[in-house]
């Protein structure tokens, strides 16, 4: 969660403090046993994602187009045969448009809900505390919770459940975030730059348009991209809220009662690779601006 | 703001409302009847599982403090220009679907997998031994996916660490070990308890990994949350529970807010 917003402090943070110098002190934890474990650590958490690759090759038992738990053979057939699995990969596509219509949405209105929490003193805008508050315990609440709660929404006012439920429970809880993100951005915005175009005749829409909205753009950005990694992994809240339309996770986690098809572990080492691919270059990108 | 007021705030009070009425599974119309004590008649009926889940939240956040405390600190104070990039590798997991991760933990400590049929092998554990469906799996299970829970926000306090303040205990001839101990640490207490926060709050309510990685050893709260709601239709107990973990969760936050201060624990987030 406190993904985009760890990397956008570091970009902004205190800098190192110069002149003191990490080396000029004995290191011999920081240079051997350190190093280690963090490796370990990390090697710990790559694990998993190890298997997973290592298993969507493995052979199934009997010819059933099931997992097995037992290791029987290469074999790339599940790669050949990516969109045989019922329903995989409809449920996928449903994720992913499921994502970018809330991530579109969320992005909007939690940047203008940003803009307004730090624009306004409290005294022009009542309940600034109270959105603040109800902000914060939106992204602290367990998950369960807000899916739970929606679902007593959606009944009460009878409402089916479907993808349009499904949207309206993402945008909710990407708001938060999005407004969070951009809020950190906002807070050291110098409003002397939309003042100068206003001198310079602009009005409020192309101040916005080309001044503020560039000037905010990482934050928008970091924002909508944590929304859509929210949206497009979400299981608990979607699992509630989804009725007949159900979306990759809801499926797949739906598909371990009857036997998971090993198309699950090929979806998921392909999404991997292109997430991987994807940071990794924004990162590179990054360094060479910087 | 509309929007946020109407599809959080507006749902939190329906169910509060939903908690107090009485409903009837078979149709799942629900009528008010103003019934307080829905609440405590739940807690009691499922003490065991609010423990359960209380018992495995927190051991699997002790579980990631420990783990990531170490390396939190290896980043921030010696990473250098990697940073950025083993803060992307404590996030690896994320580029991952949950629900796969867990699934993938199961396959690893199956006893017919491939980890313990090599432990075996190799004589370290005997031949009935099995992790599947204990307390222990859901822990580790736990304690995998939100490890990065801990470890950022922890990142962020050393981080934030002025080293000027270093430093100067070294300075006034302080050793690694008490400027350690009586600079650092004290200065990442509130990173710790955010922290703390951040993993055991959806530690606590989730049922993924007790469902996949536990199956019916031990039940937690959220499993039965689940089960109210989506297959026994049965809302008002459903809501009342929730309402109970949503309690708990505010209370963590109230507390640490009394103590630390409110702001702080968002500039974790």
């Amino acid at each position: 969660m406190s993904v985009v917003t760890a990397d956008v402090a570091t970009a902004e943070g205190p800098p190192a403090v110069p002149g003191v110098p990490a080396t000029k002190r004995p290191r011999h934890w920081g240079r051997l046993a350190l190093p280690a474990y963090s490796w370990l650590v990390i090697a710990y958490l790559v694990f998993p994602i190890v298997v997973m690759f290592v298993y969507s090759f493995n052979k199934s038992v009997g010819g059933v187009p099931q997992v097995s738990f037992s290791w029987n053979g290469l074999t790339t057939l599940w790669y050949r045969t990516w969109n045989d699995a019922p329903g995989l990969t409809a449920a996928f596509w449903l994720s992913i448009r499921l994502a970018l219509i809330a991530t579109a949405i969320s992005t909007v209105l939690g940047t203008l809900l940003a803009m307004a929490l730090v624009r306004y003193r409290p005294r022009q805008f009542h309940g600034k505390g109270v959105i603040e508050q109800i902000l914060f315990v939106n992204i602290a609440a367990p998950e369960i919770v807000m899916g739970a709660s929606l679902l007593g929404l959606f009944v009460t006012f009878n409402i089916g459940r479907g993808f349009l439920t499904l949207v309206l429970a993402h945008v909710m809880f990407c708001i938060a975030y999005v407004a969070v993100t951009v809020r950190a951005r906002l807070t050291g915005f110098d409003r002397a730059l939309e003042e100068a175009a206003y001198d310079l005749g602009a009005g409020p829409f192309t101040t916005f348009r080309r001044v503020t909205l560039p000037m905010i753009m990482p934050g928008v950005l970091a924002g909508a991209l944590m929304a859509f990694a929210l949206s497009i992994d979400d299981f608990v809240t979607s699992n509630f809220v989804s009725g007949t339309s159900s979306p990759f996770p809801v499926l797949i986690y739906a598909s371990t009662r009857v036997g998971i098809p090993p198309q699950v572990f090929v979806f998921g080492s392909v999404i991997f690779a292109v997430g991987i691919a994807l940071a990794l270059s924004s990162l590179a990108i990054g360094r060479r601006r910087t | 703001m509309v929007w946020l007021v109407l599809l959080f705030v507006v749902p939190l009070v329906i169910m509060l409302s939903l908690s107090l009425k009485t409903c009837n599974p078979a149709s799942g119309a629900c009528t008010m009847t103003w019934n307080w004590g829905e609440i405590p008649h739940q807690v009691n009926l499922y003490r065991t599982e609010f423990f359960t889940s209380l018992e495995y939240g927190a051991a699997a956040t002790l579980v990631d403090l420990v783990l990531s405390f170490p390396i939190a600190y290896w980043i921030a104070f010696y990473g250098g220009r990697k940073k950025n990039f083993f803060l992307m590798m404590l996030l690896v997991p994320f580029f991952v679907s949950f629900v796969i991760r867990t699934l993938v933990w199961e396959f690893i400590l199956s006893p017919s997998g491939f980890f313990l049929t090599f432990l075996r092998h190799a004589h370290l554990v005997n031949a009935n031994f099995h992790v599947l469906g204990t307390g222990s799996a859901v822990i580790a299970g736990l304690a995998y996916n939100y490890l990065p829970f801990t470890a950022l926000p922890l990142y962020v306090a050393l981080e934030r660490i002025d080293r000027r303040v270093l430093e100067a205990a070294y300075d006034l001839y302080a050793s690694r070990r008490e400027a350690f101990m009586r600079v650092i640490l004290p200065l990442a207490v509130p990173g710790i308890f955010a922290a703390f926060l951040l993993t055991f709050i959806p530690a606590f309510g989730d049922y993924v990994n007790q469902q996949i990685l536990g199956g019916t050893s031990s039940t937690m709260i959220g499993t039965v949350i689940q089960n109210t709601f989506l297959v026994t239709g049965d809302y008002a107990a459903g809501s009342a529970l929730s309402v109970v973990v949503l309690v708990i969760s505010l209370l963590g936050i109230w507390l640490y807010s009394r103590v630390l201060g409110s702001r702080s624990i968002e500039e974790y987030l």
